[in-house]
């Protein structure tokens, strides 16, 4: 096995730290009294809603009978990202959605924290729970390291392939550590899995390094040419680039924020603080927007939630709605940010709105809701123009990577892509599904085998 | 990874599980997929002249939320024609060679024995079990358990069995006896090398109290059937080793059944000396797939107890399955109540009160509050604790056990909604170290005083050799 250079820990002081769990980790007593009340169905419900099909009746009835091992390997089987989709999933409109108990006016299965119990428990005890095969000799170049390339590398080096990341940040896992809500799973969490995912085979993991299109200049950068040509394969898990910006006047300057730059540094910068913030705007009806929105209320900031259409057009899910309403969050619908308003010294003191109707709106009909912050979450680049670099890799009009959708194999037959930069931003478990899709077929491609 | 596999009687069988016969066996196409989910082996739906059924033939037994508890049934033997039995029991053969395919069998002459046995051994089957343990319908007709019951029946038709078998014979026993030895110790005279055990229980499965006919209804009417399930297990763990104990009827290879459910329900069984155990009312609730967590279960099991086979765990327990007489009366236990995670349900104190020795008590009453409600001992001091757990009542109070009166019979710990929250503790006993009844019986200190005059007038007559 490959000494490993340590890693970048998070350092204590981050704000993130202050956060409860919303759903902490069942004890064994809790966890199968739970799973004894799963109906252990055929042809579950659940196993369709699970973007990677994992086969939960099977894994609860394993913790009923104590086997727990088995459950994790249930789990981690499909799921290789099994610890972080348990903590990060939506399981409310996912698998714990389509529980057959909704429909019977009974709570649902906790699918999510029982998933948690099994996985966590399972792997702090033992966590050689797979063998890789024998080494291939092949070498895989894996760009970015969040969810997508981190289940992509895990699988394939069980194969038996090398894996070689590269992560243009110093601290690696993408959003899974820095853009998942602290009230979820925290960002030792994603650490901890993410060594979990270097420790199962041949795996190495270089930060700070970004790939260029051009020339590389320098230790910290390297080519795509280069890993085109010193590879056998290459997996594109670019995720996406910065918060995208309103447009509108006083939003450049201190107190406006980026929803995943903010969500970034109240998870990872230590010594990051609101600085006496008592009211907040957040722009966006995303699920960003509710998780920043949210975030903002639990550490005690008066929240109102912009939105310029109505609460039922909202893309954020109605459970996370609900959640940030019950913390405080006040939604106001059918307005939009015309101006971001600052005093003499240029401090944020409010965003000017406008009512909408259909999303466009009426003028004449301004109002100022007051805040000293102001988050944007309306979206996020692309950053996927590194891919052009890639002969034969295609983005479609709304930037994102092109890829044959059963194979997840882009235009160059030599590179696969899969997460975000490919789907426009899903959850953590559709990265992972992705990721296992481009495995199998780069595995098949690898071994020669059509 | 530990060695799953077995050796029955000189036939390897991938794992030690198998189905028992029943509806699961039926046909072969089921037990093709049963192999294909994982099963080490199945004991083939008996076979013997075809019958005809009823309709309904299953009652269940619920437990509060608890879906086949136990289950009830009152079908017969396979209702197919032999021939097409023996046409796909070649086939499941021939598909799957390393799997043990045990041909469940019940025929009433010994003409009839030797013609089944001779055909199924020549389908491919690798074992024979003799049904001589199902409790109803053929029973009646002087097959089954009418023979199970009668060890000497047991024995002349075993002996035909043994007599014609180029296969090894396992005899399946019906729990319906007063002593599982007498007909054990039959089919050790018989020559068979291996038993397997419990049949179905007789049973009633319930009334249907609009109509007062009993369950499973079949008209207006019904009838006493087989019991198994969950519920049977303890009955089934004790005849299983009355065996595995037993000087004569240890030699003889055993297979667990009765209410096998999951891995540690089997790793008991085995544990208790079965060497294959097998599986019918877990299959028929839940299906074949429960074999991938008994399989995988065991297998961990093993590997964490530093077992490398199943072999190794088998008859395990056995040796300290003892006769009452022979425990030891310096033990003692009493419950500890854990203060972190009770939740104040205060069920140990209501099952204490009225089904132990009222020795746990609530905080904050006077004493007269405490004798009212049935105290009559009270512990000096009452420690006020309050719940604390996350899941805990609020404001409700950890109950507090008088270590002096607890008798350390298990109740309160049993009742205990949240595992763990009560244990029982070992404490210093003023009997003499490791003192069993029967050690007093040899030294005739076995008499308890303040019973019956005439007990202690014939006692006291003995006693000056005590004195």
């Amino acid at each position: 096995m490959r000494v490993m250079q340590p890693r970048p820990a998070l350092p204590p002081g981050r704000l993130e730290e202050k956060f409860d769990d919303k759903k902490p980790r069942y004890d064994a007593a809790e966890a199968v009294a739970e799973a004894n009340r799963c109906l252990y169905c055929s042809d579950a419900p659940c196993i369709a809603a699970c973007p990677t099909g994992i086969d939960i009746p099977t894994f609860i009835h394993k913790i009923a009978t104590g086997n727990t091992k088995g459950a994790a390997r249930t789990i981690l089987s499909a799921n290789i990202l099994g610890a972080s989709c348990a903590q990060a999933c939506p399981v409310e409109v996912l698998c714990a959605g389509a529980c057959v108990y909704n429909l019977w006016g009974r709570e649902p299965i906790q699918i999510g924290r029982l998933q948690r119990f099994a996985v966590e428990t399972t792997l702090e005890k033992a966590p050689r729970l797979f063998q890789p095969n024998p080494r291939t000799g092949k070498k895989i170049a894996l760009v970015g390291s969040g969810p997508a390339s981190i289940a992509a590398a895990g699988l394939l080096a069980l194969e038996g392939h090398t894996c070689v990341i590269f992560e243009r940040k110093e601290l690696p896992g993408g959003l899974n550590t820095l853009g998942i809500a602290p009230y979820k799973m925290k960002g030792p969490d994603a650490i901890r899995e993410l060594e979990w995912i270097l420790s199962l085979g041949d795996i190495e993991l270089r930060t700070g390094v970004e790939v260029v299109g051009g020339r590389a200049s320098g230790p910290r950068q390297i080519s795509a040419e280069e890993l085109i040509s010193q590879y056998d394969a290459v997996f594109l898990g670019l995720g996406l680039g910065a918060d995208s910006k309103i447009g509108i006047e006083g939003e450049d300057g201190p107190g406006v924020w980026g929803a995943v730059d903010l969500i970034e540094r109240i998870k990872a910068q230590p010594g990051f603080a609101l600085g006496g913030v008592k009211r907040a705007v957040v722009v966006g009806g995303g699920n960003t927007a509710l998780d920043i929105a949210h975030e903002l209320s639990l550490l005690g900031v008066e929240v109102d939630m912009v939105y310029r259409r109505s609460e039922a057009e909202m893309s954020g899910y109605r459970h996370e709605l609900d959640g940030a309403r019950k913390d405080g969050v006040r939604l106001i619908e059918n307005r939009q940010p015309v101006a971001v308003l600052r005093d003499e010294a240029g401090k944020v003191t409010g965003v000017r709105v406008q009512r909408t109707e259909g999303g466009r709106p009426l003028p004449g009909t301004d109002e100022v809701i007051s805040a000293d912050l102001v988050a944007v979450a309306i979206g996020q680049n692309r950053a996927t123009q590194v891919a052009l670099a890639f002969p034969g890799v295609q983005l479609d009009a709304k930037g994102r990577v092109v890829v044959d959708p059963k194979t997840h194999r882009t235009g160059n037959p030599k590179v696969w892509s899969g997460g975000d930069c490919v789907n426009g931003g899903k959850e953590v478990v559709n990265a992972a599904a992705e990721a296992r899709t481009a495995v199998r077929d780069i595995v098949a491609a690898l071994s020669g085998r059509p | 990874m530990a060695d799953l596999s077995i050796d029955f009687c000189g036939v390897r069988s991938p794992n030690p599980f198998w189905l028992a016969s029943a509806p699961p066996t039926n046909t072969g196409d089921q037990i093709m997929r049963a192999f294909d989910a994982g099963w080490g082996g199945a004991v083939w739906k008996t076979l013997g002249n075809p019958i005809v059924n009823v309709s309904s033939r299953f009652g269940g037994v619920d437990y509060g939320n608890t879906r086949l508890m136990g289950l009830n049934n009152i079908e017969l033997i396979t209702d197919r024609p032999l021939e097409v039995n023996l046409r796909e029991m070649r086939l499941v053969k021939k598909r799957y060679p390393k799997h043990t395919v045990i041909a469940s069998l019940m025929v009433e002459t010994k003409e009839e024995w030797r013609e089944i046995i001779h055909k199924v051994e020549d389908a491919g089957a690798d074992l024979l079990e003799l049904n001589f343990g199902c409790p109803h319908g053929m029973c009646e007709r002087g097959m089954g358990s009418a023979v199970g019951n009668e060890p000497r029946v047991l024995q002349e038709i075993a002996s035909w069995a043994v007599e014609f078998a180029k296969t090894p014979v396992i005899v399946k026993l019906t729990p319906n006896v007063g002593d599982i030895t007498e007909p054990g110790e039959a089919v050790v005279r018989s020559g068979a090398p291996a038993a397997s055990l419990i049949n179905t229980v007789k049973s009633i499965v319930g009334v249907d109290l609009d109509t007062f006919v009993p369950l499973p209804k079949v008209g207006n009417a019904s009838t006493n059937g087989g019991y198994c399930g969950p519920a049977v297990k303890p009955i089934a763990l004790h005849l299983l080793s009355q065996l595995a104990r037993h000087p004569e009827c240890s030699k003889l290879t055993l297979s667990g059944i009765g209410g096998i459910s999951n891995w540690r329900d089997a790793a008991e069984f085995i544990a208790l000396g079965a060497t294959s155990v097998q599986v019918c009312t877990a299959v028929m609730h839940y299906g074949y797939r429960i074999v991938e967590d008994m399989i995988e279960g065991l297998n961990d099991y093993l590997d964490e107890k530093g077992m490398r086979s199943v072999s190794e765990l088998r008859g395990r327990a056995v040796p300290q399955y003892k006769e009452w007489g022979e425990l030891d009366l310096s033990y003692r236990v009493v419950a500890d109540i854990d203060e972190r995670t009770c939740i104040g349900c205060q069920l140990c104190y209501v099952a204490c009160m009225d089904g132990g020795h009222q020795c746990i008590h609530l905080p904050g009453r006077s004493e007269e509050e405490a004798r009212r409600a049935g105290h009559t001992h009270l512990p000096r001091e009452i420690p006020d604790r309050v719940v604390t757990a996350k899941a805990g009542t609020p404001g409700a109070r950890v109950p507090f056990v008088d270590d002096d009166e607890c008798i350390g019979c298990n109740l309160c710990a049993l009742v205990c909604p949240v595992p763990g929250t009560i244990s029982m503790k070992q404490v210093p006993s003023d009997r003499p170290p490791g003192e069993t009844w029967n050690d007093r019986v040899t030294k005739g200190t076995d008499f308890v005083p303040g019973g019956l005059d005439v007990t202690a007038a014939v006692r006291a007559k003995k006693a000056p050799k005590q004195a």
